[in-house]
């Protein structure tokens, strides 16, 4: 079945024209148009704009161009990534009906690529959540259980996959918004090095985190992915000016499931701090599985991970604050309450008000409080400070293990509403996956067994530019256990 | 530390360019109440001799070849405007009757 065949495995199918690209695009079209309405993983289909990109595959193949081994695979992409044309909404009232005047470099590069993209997913709006409950158009339901989040905020792209929608995704990274919605639908979330990908055309949220990233069903798919989508851009002033690490080759090396020598670390403050029991018995079995492959385990020490939760909900609020502030309803999106009578100022106030959700609200407040003077040093100053201090962790414990391991996220797919009423409750969602957002360095989420029936992810984090490395276990890891099979829709 | 009052929360609002309601204000003081108690604790890290990091990329001064290249045309630049006249965006009133 078309829709159920792996990145690769599709490009493969394409290169030898045993399928065309169109035949391609219709069946994941096709498939969105009969499962979309009860997961609600798209908040745009661009059902034309893929069937064209498609068509300007297979004309190309049939002359003989030169393509790349995506051409004519099918991705869905996160709303917050500018698509020129195409309806880039943030899941935001403020941002409704946006069509960007230029694509994302990421854009522009799949498009190079060959990628068909099929249309925009939701997610929390701006990117603030873990539950896609703060999408102002209706959350995503997780195809495992559809009364239960899909995580966030990328848990449109991540559903897209596990419904069989979309084939790979790209999501972006701040605190775990790949990772996590990876962890819960038994999905392969990539965050690359920050700097690595391209921030050019991301709606900024924190611009110091933000990270895009591939969505996947199985490794070397998101290897994949990611290859394309990485590399230096001179647009971006935070991007690394230095070649990608050759993540396909490492992922296919992993898949051959020998890690003889290679030294995973246990973070011994990660220890069943706040986690679900089903989902520690999880993690080690992912953790024994490796040892069978030849993997070292070495517990280390990183004193300051306790402290990442706060500094994150410091830093990013701050960053926040100061990017939204664009949203004032002069250059795009939504103008409220322009009567005539009222000042600029007040229609702002008004057009932000009625635009933004709750979550955004607070996390705007909360990063002008931390930014006000007289609370600055105690604040976000303090929490730039630790955030040295948790970068130098890593750093020492990357002299002693070569990747470090956790659980993506301490607890599997919750049900809707469960966490929304104590925004705190959903911060916690992403204790294990903000530190390498802090640090940087790149990590990656695979799909590990099951508690109570739903999928618990397994994290692998590397050091800076070493995203090869995480490829390379992430693949073994999966090599060894049984790929998770999600219900029928 | 970190316990805030509906009229800090009121302040704050009005500098996020926020018209919240008073619903909305209790509802808002309370969480971030709790918010703000739970990210006061990286007042507890010593950290008195700590340079601050603001990003992880040891990058400074990253600059272009100063080379003419193509920017949005004016129409794609407004595109997205809510109100634009004469080719520019058209805002409201930025000042008072009497000024």
């Amino acid at each position: 079945m078309l829709i159920k065949t792996t990145a690769t495995e599709l490009g493969r199918r394409l290169a030898a024209r045993e399928i065309s690209a169109v035949e391609v695009a219709t069946a994941f079209l096709d498939r969105i148009g009969a499962v979309d309405e009860r997961v609600h993983a798209f908040l745009h289909v661009d059902a034309e704009g893929a069937l064209a990109a498609a068509r300007s595959v297979d004309e190309a193949r049939a002359r003989g161009d030169e393509l790349g081994p995506l051409a004519g695979v099918p991705v869905a992409v996160k709303d917050v990534i500018a698509t020129r044309g195409v309806p880039t909404t943030c899941a935001s009232k403020i941002l409704e009906g946006w069509r960007p005047p230029y694509d994302a470099t990421i854009v522009e590069r799949m498009r190079q690529a060959g990628l068909v993209i099929l249309g925009k997913t939701n997610m929390d709006e701006f990117a603030m959540g873990s539950s896609t409950e703060y999408s102002a158009f209706g959350p995503t339901h997780n195809p495992w259980d559809l009364d239960r989040i899909p995580g966030g905020s990328g848990g449109g792209s991540a559903a897209s996959l596990v419904a069989y929608e979309a084939p790979l995704a790209v999501g972006t990274d701040t605190g775990g918004s790949i990772r996590q919605p990876g962890a819960v639908t038994g999905t392969v979330g990539a965050k690359p090095t920050y700097g690595g990908t391209s921030r050019y055309g991301l709606v900024a949220f924190s611009s110091s985190l933000d990270t895009p990233g591939p969505c996947a069903r199985t490794v070397e798919d998101a290897a994949r992915l990611h290859s394309v989508i990485a590399g230096h851009d001179p647009r971006d002033s935070t991007s690394i000016p230095a070649p990608v690490p050759d993540v396909v080759a490492a992922a296919r090396r992993g898949a051959e499931g020998d890690l003889t020598g290679v030294k995973l670390g246990l973070v011994k403050e990660f220890a069943g701090e706040g986690a679900e029991p089903g989902v520690i018995a999880a993690f080690r079995e992912g953790v024994e599985a490796l040892l069978k492959l030849g993997a070292e385990v070495v517990e280390v020490s990183c004193p300051h991970f306790e402290y990442a939760l706060p500094a994150y909900y410091l830093i990013a609020p701050s960053e926040c604050s100061s990017n939204l502030a664009r949203f004032d309803g002069v250059r795009y999106g939504l103008r409220v309450g322009d009567d005539g009578a009222r000042s600029l100022e007040e229609v702002m106030s008004v057009t932000r008000e009625a635009g933004f959700g709750p979550e955004v609200k607070r996390r705007i407040m909360i990063g002008t409080y931390a930014l006000s003077s007289g609370y600055y040093d105690a604040y976000y100053g303090q929490a730039q400070k630790v955030r040295t201090l948790l970068s130098r962790d890593f750093v020492r414990a990357f002299e002693q293990v070569d990747v470090l391991v956790s659980p993506t996220t301490p607890f599997v797919a919750f049900p809707f509403g469960s966490r929304t009423s104590d925004p705190y409750q959903m911060y916690l969602a992403d204790l294990y996956t903000i530190p390498s957002n802090l640090y940087g360095g790149p990590a990656i989420s695979i799909p590990c067994g099951l508690s109570e029936g739903l999928p618990v992810g397994f994290q692998i984090m590397a050091p800076t530019m070493a995203d090869d490395r995480m490829y390379l276990v992430g693949a073994a890891l999966e090599s060894t256990l049984a790929p998770p099979t999600p219900p029928d829709l | 530390m970190a316990a805030i009052s509906r009229e800090e929360v009121a302040h704050l609002a009005r500098l996020s360019r926020l018209a919240v309601t008073d619903e909305e204000l209790d509802r808002f003081a309370g969480q971030l109440e709790v918010i703000l108690q739970a990210v006061a604790r990286v007042g507890e890290v010593a950290a008195a001799d700590i340079p601050p990091t603001s990003h992880s990329v040891p990058l400074t001064n990253v600059l272009r070849d100063d080379v003419v290249v193509p920017g949005l045309a004016r129409e794609d630049a407004l595109s997205g405007a809510p109100d634009a006249a004469e080719d520019r965006f058209r805002v409201p009133r930025i000042l008072d009757e009497e000024q």
